[in-house]
């Protein structure tokens, strides 16, 4: 064992802070705007004058009427009942690579902030000259994908984005009506079936065996057929498990006629190391806001950078930043294109830090990133297996980024599951763990990724928290079922989430129905 | 070349002793064992990658990115007139000073107990948007305006079980391509038609008559927007709404917040979905970065089951006079359902619909009404301003914050126009000459209350100066 790891006496702020809209007076302002000119009002008149009789508002929206002191206290307390990434051991939060974002890339991406999508191409030079680099040279490298597209907002959308592809590659073929049929497996994330279920496919998943964890290659033998439009798979999977087969997959379906896509959501600890290409895909997509570092935003803004193989470049969304000469071009000269996604260029402020933060490691750099995270997952993963309860499932093999545990043992032998523990840790000042996408193939599962941010000391933390919850859940399981006790809040009534008699997503649907109960 | 440092200020455990201890721990001798546990010789990249020299010293990668970007033009450098979909308007301190802060821009997923800040400030968001649009029911943001309308009519194709949805000709043609691929275009299987109503080529509100034509019983629902692509203001809500109704359809608006201090809420004209895109509040426009849609609607359990979206929902805890947040129906999200669930979700723009929350809150009721009023009066103004000029036309009123300016009398095209501002350091209207070819050499100018009356005299006088 290595020295004793002091946990730490913490308490989450509580505010006990009201909703916005019961604050404030009648009256109250947050922010003035300039005084409409005399030259103006005299020469187009007042307002209401402008508008159609029909169309204007009888009574005013009931937003809140604060001073901007107030509204910034409300905010700030909100924030600070947030547990940020950059506040704790966040490493719990497996798929989502929860690493670092530098600080001098905010400097950086602020300096786009009042920039206009459809400026002039010459005024916007240096925006579209990061945009080029960081798809031609790093993440073609990376990736060994030849052509890149930054539009997709987030993983999801680029999912979907290929979805779209897909279809658009089999239409031209004709055989769009024949290949409806989509491959995945249930350890690639769920975008991987819903976006093409979106799109208009059929999904067929395979499951794993419970031997390796992974789809028998017989399996995806049997899936594929003259229906299929292609594969949609995360590796390694979300259990950490790399197929080491992905290139017979991929091999396998486009026999088959199918094209193959790769979800790289989970691609930190294998920067530099397997690619793409190599695997045979002919899409890909990067989450610049987990891999390359730009902050995850609360949940986004994000990025899902799509890169395809030259076959495919046809297809991508426009515009595409292509160089012409010394000139960055916005190329939408594309017929076969699948048109838009998502409107304009997406969210260039995670490229230019994306940018920024691969500019900072290079070769070397990422790959010691890629190594170290590894090594982390590794190293967690010696202090994991001597806590009493918490088992891995699918054999000893090495993991990747991360790993799924179970806590079946433990809840079996304690009544302590896995939700339970999960409002234990934060009374512990440790972010809640990641458990499972749906169904939960393991049984209480929790899965985290100790990217290359958390030191060495971070890790022995967040295990010893571990250790002591489990401490807990044998000796005192009570203690555990009734966390949190160190929270911003205490148990919340679930009993609304599915009631549409008590549930309300608005401050007005909650007056309206607590007015009704009484 | 390589030169490689032992350490960097990103990865802790680059310090070579630290790494030796973990690698001792685990029982391997380096990280390449590892890999070879896992990765098959075939499928490893025996190179180094060819890479650019890094710049691991921060004030050399500032000084690099920096260098670059500063070639650049914004819009606080030069005077702007560009929307169509992404607007320049007034962005409060207190907005950025929130987003700024460490625990809003680096959390992402945790639950309430860690998290509860963040699911109040999405919670408020929805609150407030709800006051907007006048509806009981909103989620999360969604990632634009354009994703927000392609879930929506999705939505109601689901709730009506009918494949076919209208929407308005005069849509921006990028928001038409993302609803289309939200529609799937192709055949599939299970395609929803879209197909465009015509619009009145006098007032550029809705063609009633095309309308008529077109709904069906397979329509799912009427599309439309207020205010239009072309800014103006859709004054036949009610009607086309009723119409959509008579023919068990569901009326879908699309609406731009910043005009909800002033203009109706579509449930005054009998919208069922509402959707719309929130970066005019508190937003920059990030270049097209700063976009972030939302969805409302009534609280019905018809349409709440059908949203796509995280819907945050308040509750209560065990403890007296405490809030508590969760999510609402949640096994309806990809997240649970994978290819059964109401399309998809994922990460959208969470950060931004914190930002909107700050701005309305800072603006209240009053600030809405305010800015509504400052934009319209400023809109008319630049509109009558250019006007005056000569060949010049502003072919439409009834309009918002963006009007067509027709120059196809002044002989030049919009490129040769615009051209001639930017050498006086003006981003002229957006060319949509292309987009619209029966509006001619037209351009889609934008105004908000970010223009003050001198910068829209110097437009004008400009605009004379470079058509001379």
């Amino acid at each position: 064992m290595t020295e004793e790891v002091k946990l730490r006496r913490y308490h989450a702020p509580v505010w006990n802070e009201p909703i916005i809209l019961e604050l404030g007076q009648r009256g109250e302002r947050g922010v003035l705007l300039p005084e409409v000119e005399e030259g103006i009002s005299r020469s187009v008149g007042p307002a209401e004058r402008l508008l159609p009789p029909n169309v204007v508002r009888k009574s005013p929206p009931a937003l809140p009427e604060l001073s901007q002191a107030q509204v910034l206290r409300h905010y700030l307390r909100l924030s600070q009942q947030t547990l940020g990434m950059e506040l704790d051991v966040d490493l719990g939060v497996g798929t989502c690579t929860m690493k670092y974002s530098p600080k001098v890339n905010e400097r950086l991406a602020a300096m786009i902030a009042d920039v206009h999508p459809d400026q002039p191409e010459e005024t916007i030079q240096g925006l579209l000259e990061i945009v080029w680099r960081f798809g031609h040279v790093f993440l073609r490298e990376i990736s060994g994908m030849d052509e890149f597209s930054f539009q997709p907002p987030g993983g999801s959308a680029a999912a979907f984005n290929n979805a779209c592809m897909m279809r658009k590659y089999h239409e031209l073929k004709g055989e769009a009506a024949q290949r409806n049929e989509i491959i995945t497996t249930i350890f690639s994330h769920p975008c991987d079936a819903a976006c093409p279920a979106t799109a208009g496919y059929k999904v067929v998943t395979l499951y794993p065996d419970e031997e390796t964890g992974l789809p028998d290659v017989e399996a995806l033998k049997a899936a594929v057929s003259e229906h299929t439009a292609g594969l949609f798979i995360t590796n390694p999977e979300d259990t950490g498990i790399f197929n080491p087969e992905v290139d017979e997959w991929t091999g396998i379906v486009h026999e088959a006629g199918g094209l193959c896509a790769y979800d790289q959501a989970n691609a930190n600890a294998i920067l530099g190391i397997t690619r793409a290409r190599e695997a045979g895909f002919d899409m890909c997509f990067f989450n610049l806001h987990k891999t390359f570092s730009s902050p995850h935003g609360s949940s986004g803004p994000g990025c899902g950078a799509v890169g395809v193989t030259e076959e495919l470049s046809e297809f991508l969304p426009v515009p595409v930043v292509v160089k012409e000469g010394e000139r960055y071009h916005l190329d939408y000269d594309r017929p076969n294109s699948i048109g838009k996604v998502r409107d304009f260029h997406g969210n260039l402020p995670s490229v230019v830090r994306a940018y920024a933060w691969a500019m900072s490691m290079g070769a070397d750099g990422l790959r010691e990133a890629a190594e170290v995270s590894a090594i982390n997952n590794s190293y967690l993963e010696t202090k994991l297996k001597r806590i009493r309860g918490v088992t891995k499932p699918y054999g000893d093999g090495r993991r990747v980024d991360q790993i799924r545990y179970s806590l079946a043992k433990m809840k079996e032998e304690t009544g302590v599951g896995v939700d339970d523990v999960n409002r234990r840790v934060v009374d512990y000042g440790v972010q809640t763990y990641f458990t499972s996408h749906h169904p939960w193939i393991v049984p209480e599962p929790f899965t985290p990724e100790p990217c290359e941010t958390y030191s060495k000391a971070d890790i022995d933390y967040w295990a010893e928290v571990l250790r002591r919850v489990s401490d807990e859940a044998y000796s005192e399981p009570e203690k555990v079922k009734t966390a949190p006790h160190s929270s911003t809040i205490s148990r919340i009534n679930s009993a609304p989430f599915d009631d549409p008699g008590k549930w309300a997503m608005s401050w007005r649907a909650y007056k309206r129905k607590r007015r009704q109960r009484k | 070349m390589g030169s490689r440092r032992p350490v960097h200020p990103y990865i802790s455990n680059s310090v070579p002793a630290v790494k030796d201890e973990m690698l001792r721990e685990i029982g391997v001798a380096s990280a390449e064992e590892l890999y070879a546990q896992m990765i098959p010789e075939r499928l490893r990249l025996r190179r180094r990658m060819e890479l650019p020299e890094p710049l691991p010293a921060e004030l050399d990668l500032r000084r690099h990115v920096e260098g670059i970007l500063s070639k650049d033009r914004t819009c606080s450098d030069y005077l702007s007139f560009l929307g169509g979909g992404c607007w320049q308007h007034f962005v409060p301190e207190v907005c950025d000073e929130i987003i700024r802060r460490s625990e809003f821009l680096t959390a992402y997923a945790g639950g309430p107990y860690s998290d509860l800040g963040r699911f109040q400030a999405v919670f408020e968001f929805q609150s407030m948007i709800c006051e907007l649009v006048g509806m009981e029911v909103s989620g999360a943001p969604t990632y634009d305006w354009g994703s927000a309308a392609g879930n929506a009519v999705r939505m109601a194709s689901r709730i009506t079980g009918r494949r076919e949805i209208l929407v308005p000709r005069n849509i921006s043609q990028a928001r038409l391509s993302i609803i289309s691929n939200f529609c799937n275009p192709t055949t599939t299987g299970d395609r929803i038609f879209v197909k465009q109503v015509d619009y009145d080529p006098e007032k550029v509100i809705l063609d009633l008559g095309d309308l008529e034509a077109k709904i069906n019983d397979r329509t799912a629902c009427v599309y439309f927007e207020s205010p239009s692509y072309l800014g103006v203001i859709e004054t036949q809500g009610a009607e086309i709404s009723r119409i959509a109704h008579d023919h068990g359809a569901e009326s879908v608006v699309g609406v731009d917040p910043i005009s909800l201090g002033i203009l109706a809420p579509p449930s005054d004209y009998g919208a069922d979905i509402v959707c719309g895109e929130a970066q005019p509040l508190g937003i920059h426009m990030h270049a097209g970065g700063g976009l972030s849609g939302f969805i409302a609607s009534r609280d019905e359990e018809r349409y709440v089951g059908e949203y796509p979206l995280r819907l945050i929902t308040i509750t209560n805890t065990a403890k007296e006079g405490e809030y508590g947040f969760g999510q609402c129906r949640y096994e309806r999200t990809s997240y649970i359902a994978r290819e059964k669930a109401k399309d998809w979700v994922g990460t959208t723009t969470a950060l931004w619909a914190i930002a909107a929350a700050v701005y309305m809150s800072l603006m209240g009721p009053e600030g809405m009404r305010e800015v509504g009023e400052s934009i319209i009066q400023r809109s008319h103004y630049a509109a009558k301003r250019l006007s005056e000029i000569e060949g010049v036309k502003v072919p439409f009123d009834g309009f918002f914050k963006e009007f067509p300016v027709d120059f196809e009398a002044t002989g030049r095209t919009v490129a040769e126009v615009n051209h001639g501002l930017l050498e006086h350091k003006i981003f002229g209207g957006k060319d949509i000459s292309a987009e619209f070819p029966e509006l001619v050499q037209s351009s889609l100018y934008c105004v908000t209350e970010v223009h003050k009356q001198s910068d829209l005299d110097r437009l004008a006088s400009t605009l004379k100066e470079v058509l001379a």
